[in-house]
């Protein structure tokens, strides 16, 4: 038997203009959690896809205990006892759990399914990893959080000995992250292996047993996590082979101060929704960075969608520079001067079909016709300034923009409303799911425009981002405003006592 | 580098070469005896060359990372041109069996029957780049033939369906009939973007519609449902008349639809490249959520969406009821269908964002031709319709095999 359960060796994939994969390299060990490492567009996802058989590599080879193994697709894989989590989940709404669990594969007799026994079977794969779910629940119904661990019972009742794992807790809170350890860590010892895809340091040192690190489509290395002195390897040791460089300042310096001047003034606005935003107030001066705290749920985006037209308001006041304003919609927001980076890049960012160039110009048209007729050449040579400003990197404009990494996509957003030249950016998230070089020039970015005289309203569930790049931060929770931080009080213990200050818990405890 | 300059030199001295020896066959086929057998070739010849060796030269050097990204060895040149290159095969084939086919008057006979179905093609093409379809197309072109014949009959005509209109102006009954398709337009633009209804269903509920409350208006007394004849003259021309017909001996003079679908085609090919409009199609095609987002106003575009199609819906209408001189509500039955097939064959995507008025052109011309050539070498009807559906689910999934990438 071999001392690895995968090793893919020499992988090589080619796309049309890109080398995704060169000779890459992931030796993977029996019972061990195995982190995948890199800045975005480093491969790790290409990779996987490669060995799940979603892409063929053009080169290499990949050997399961020791043996040869061919995985053409997804069913191969699966037969071959590879299951993967994806980042994104996709499950049949409107179907129960435990369809959703056996799908492709219902218990059952000559096509007949035996609905009982699929309900037993579920019960006790969800008891064995001590879900509480009941299996005939709506998939829709549930969090992301139980969707991913259904997504592991099922690859556990597949007798998968390896899964894969892509970004497992971009999604989940805290507790959730610590049973989804719980039962990674169950799963370890009975010999299952993983590969831990995931962009969290504190997470990887806290799970992984070894680190293989990639970059630009290449293999950098791979490092036990603790090593023979019991030793464990440091943040700053990772991040130097993933970009490349020494990372000394994660954030570049913030010069000046807010001026006093106030653009946008929020008094009370409350969602028609019960459950959604309530009696929010701010104000947001000129040329500050307001940075918005809380955990999933405080309805943070929910908010900001309001403000930008695409969510109702039922009462409240804003007044936006001076004067009244109503979110009619996006196009009226857009023409008062706010700019609207979207949570869901893919969702409701990229336009994944179309040209970079489409997709930097298309919210500032208007600028460029004449009576609805497009001015070809100045989109184009804006288009091209933006993004050579922002350093996109992109063999050409005609690129379609699926074909750009994660932060590569973002830029090209920041990109699109920097171009229609607004007063206030409104940022939800924006260096989700970005390497760590990326998100620095996004924070380059940001600082510019406030040096110009815009302001920035930025939603981060990242307490070092939320921290460094933030002039105040406001802290909401389950809809509500709980709090106020001021450059100088800054703490994630304070920042989370403000974010938990839950009103349900306080009732149900009296 | 070298590879690009070569293709396109490549290209120029071929059209050059066809160019030449069209010349020559030109001048030599009176003396060599070879009139009935090769027909116009010479001229057909002509033109290709000309075409060739002006795209050649006029075709710009692309840049190193274009080239990397074009289409470089044959499969995939195959695969990008296999419906286009299923078509000339055919085309040669029935030239062989048949050299009448080698006529200018075949050629222009392939347009003219291209024209109307054009037209329709790029009015459908809008709502399948905006991942739905129009059912109600076919209807709408029976709407607007009725309309606009039943007001332009003669006045000696027995049958009159409105007995006491005096001889309008041409232009009222086709304005007429366009108002009311834009309207039946506008009826599925507001339920697609108000209800956000897919276009399947809005479009097939106003496809009914349309043909009842177009067979009421037919069936009004005293026409009581009969075919609508005794077309003016004045309008039938606007379907029936001949350019430069007789400029040499034997010339059938060009179909007046042919100028009026090539200036239709380019007028849809600057709204979809060259305006904001058009941009927001793509975009709204592409990604509905993020044109939200992006500030496009969804509402309006689908609308004029659904507007500008029934418009040109009505301009065939009007077109097929002037070129026959006659109406029935029957008109445009199924055209839809056949428009819808012309699209996605020439590489219109049914999920939206993906579709060209070239590769629409290319479309609706395969589909004539094939028919036509058929036709001519006498192939029943019923395996002309077995082929045409072998044709559109081949070119759909040679087509799709692109966008499929491993």
């Amino acid at each position: 038997m071999s001392e690895y359960l995968l090793e893919m060796k020499n992988i090589t994939k080619t796309f049309p203009g890109v080398k995704a994969l060169d000779n890459v390299n992931l030796n993977v060990r029996r019972g061990t959690v195995h982190a995948l490492m890199g800045e975005n567009g480093a491969g790790k996802s290409t990779l996987m896809k490669c060995l799940f058989g979603i892409y063929e590599p053009d080169g290499g080879e990949i050997f399961l205990e020791g043996k040869k193994a061919s995985i053409h697709s997804a069913r191969q894989a699966m037969d071959q006892g590879i299951a993967m989590v994806h980042q994104e989940l996709h499950p049949i709404r409107f179907r129960s759990v435990m369809e959703n669990v056996y799908l492709g594969r219902f218990p059952g007799h000559m096509g007949v399914v035996d609905h009982k026994a699929m309900y037993e079977k579920t019960k006790a794969l969800f008891d064995d990893l001590e879900l509480d779910v009941d299996p005939l629940a709506l998939a829709g119904e549930q969090s992301a959080a139980i969707l991913q661990m259904m997504e592991i019972a099922r690859a556990v009742d597949m007798k998968a000995k390896i899964i894969i794992l892509d970004e497992p807790t971009s999604s989940l809170s805290d507790r959730e992250v610590d049973h989804l350890f719980k039962i990674i860590n169950r799963l370890r010892a009975q010999g299952v292996a993983f590969v831990y895809i995931s962009h969290k340091m504190k997470e990887i040192l806290e799970i992984s047993d070894e680190i293989t690190v990639m970059r630009d489509g290449t293999y950098v290395g791979t490092w036990p996590v603790t090593d023979a002195n019991g030793e464990k390897l440091t943040i700053d040791f990772i991040i130097k082979p993933m970009v490349g460089r020494e990372m000394t300042n994660q954030f570049p310096p913030r010069e000046g101060k807010p001026s006093d001047e106030v653009v946008l003034k929020v008094e009370n606005v409350c969602s028609p929704l019960k459950k959604s935003f309530q009696n929010v107030s701010f104000e947001l001066h000129k040329q500050e960075i307001l940075g918005i705290g809380g955990l999933v749920g405080a309805q943070r985006t929910e908010f900001v969608e309001a403000l930008f037209g695409l969510r109702g308001i039922a009462s409240g006041e804003i007044t936006l520079s001076g004067k009244t304003y109503t979110n009619k919609s996006p196009g009226f927001a857009k023409s008062r001067g706010l700019a609207l980076l979207t949570e869901e890049r893919r969702a409701t960012g990229i336009f994944g079909i179309l040209p970079i160039l489409e997709n930097t110009v298309i919210a500032n048209q208007r600028n460029y016709a004449h009576f609805g007729v497009l001015n070809d050449s100045r989109r184009k040579s804006d288009a091209d300034t933006e993004c050579r400003k922002l350093n996109v990197k992109t063999p050409s404009l005609n690129t379609l923009i699926q074909n750009l990494s994660g932060g590569n996509q973002q830029k090209v957003l920041i990109a699109r409303w920097l171009l229609t030249n607004s007063d206030i950016l409104i940022l939800d998230e924006p260096t989700r799911g970005i390497d760590v070089g990326a998100k620095y020039e996004i924070y380059n970015i940001m600082l510019e425009q406030i040096a110009q005289g815009k302001s920035i309203i930025m939603i981060s569930s990242e307490m070092p981002e939320l921290m460094g790049m933030s002039d105040r931060i406001m802290v909401m929770c389950e809809g509500r405003v709980t709090g106020f931080l001021s450059k100088g009080e800054y703490s994630q213990e304070k920042i989370m006592a403000y974010a938990t200050q839950f009103a349900g818990r306080k009732d149900s405890a009296a | 580098m070298a590879n690009t300059s070569r293709s396109k030199r490549l290209m120029t001295t071929g059209g050059l070469i066809f160019l030449a020896l069209g010349v020559i066959l030109y001048f030599a086929k009176e003396p060599m005896g070879l009139n009935r057998k090769i027909y116009d070739l010479p001229i057909f010849l002509i033109i290709i060359g000309i075409c060739f060796a002006v795209k050649g030269f006029m075709a710009r050097e692309k840049t190193e990372e274009e080239a990397a990204l074009a289409g470089k060895n044959l499969t995939e040149f195959l695969a990008n041109n296999a419906i286009l290159i299923a078509m000339l095969v055919l085309v040669v084939v029935i030239c062989i069996l048949q050299p009448r086919f080698m006529q200018i008057r075949v050629a222009l006979d392939i347009l003219t029957q291209s024209s109307t179905k054009l037209i329709m093609a790029l009015g459908i093409c809008f709502a399948l780049l905006i991942a739905g379809t129009d059912l109600s197309a076919g209807r709408m072109v029976g709407l607007a033939a009725v309309i606009s014949a039943s007001m332009m009959q003669t006045a000696t005509y027995a049958n009159r369906f409105f007995p006491d209109l005096p001889q309008v102006a041409v232009w009222i009954p086709i304005v007429a009939a366009v108002v009311a398709c834009m309207v039946c337009g506008a009826l599925n633009g507001f339920l697609v973007a108000k209800y956000e209804m897919h276009p399947f269903i809005a479009t097939l509920a106003t496809q009914v519609m349309i043909y009842g409350a177009c067979s009421l208006y037919f069936d009004m007394p005293p026409n009581n449902s009969q075919p609508i004849g005794g077309i003016r003259p004045d309008f039938a021309q606007i379907g029936q008349l001949r350019l430069f017909s007789g400029l040499w001996k034997g010339f059938p003079g060009i179909s007046i639809l042919i100028p009026i679908s090539i200036v239709i085609c380019i007028a849809i090919w600057f709204i979809l490249n060259k305006t904001v409009f058009g941009k927001n199609v793509y975009a709204i095609g592409g990604n509905r959520e993020a044109a939200v987002v992006a500030g496009i106003n969804v509402f309006r575009n689908i609308m004029f969406i659904f507007i500008l199609a029934s418009f040109l819906y009505g301009i065939a209408g009007v077109l097929e009821a002037a070129r026959t001189a006659g109406a029935t509500n029957n008109y445009g039955n199924g055209y839809e269908t056949d428009a819808i097939a012309a699209c996605v064959v020439g590489g219109v995507s049914m999920s939206g964002g993906i579709g060209k008025v070239g590769g629409i052109v290319m479309g609706v011309l395969i589909f004539t031709v094939i028919q036509y050539g058929l036709q001519f070498i006498n192939v029943s009807p019923m395996w002309q319709q077995v082929i045409k559906g072998v044709i559109i689910a081949v070119a759909v999934a040679i087509d799709l095999t692109k966008y499929r990438r491993k």
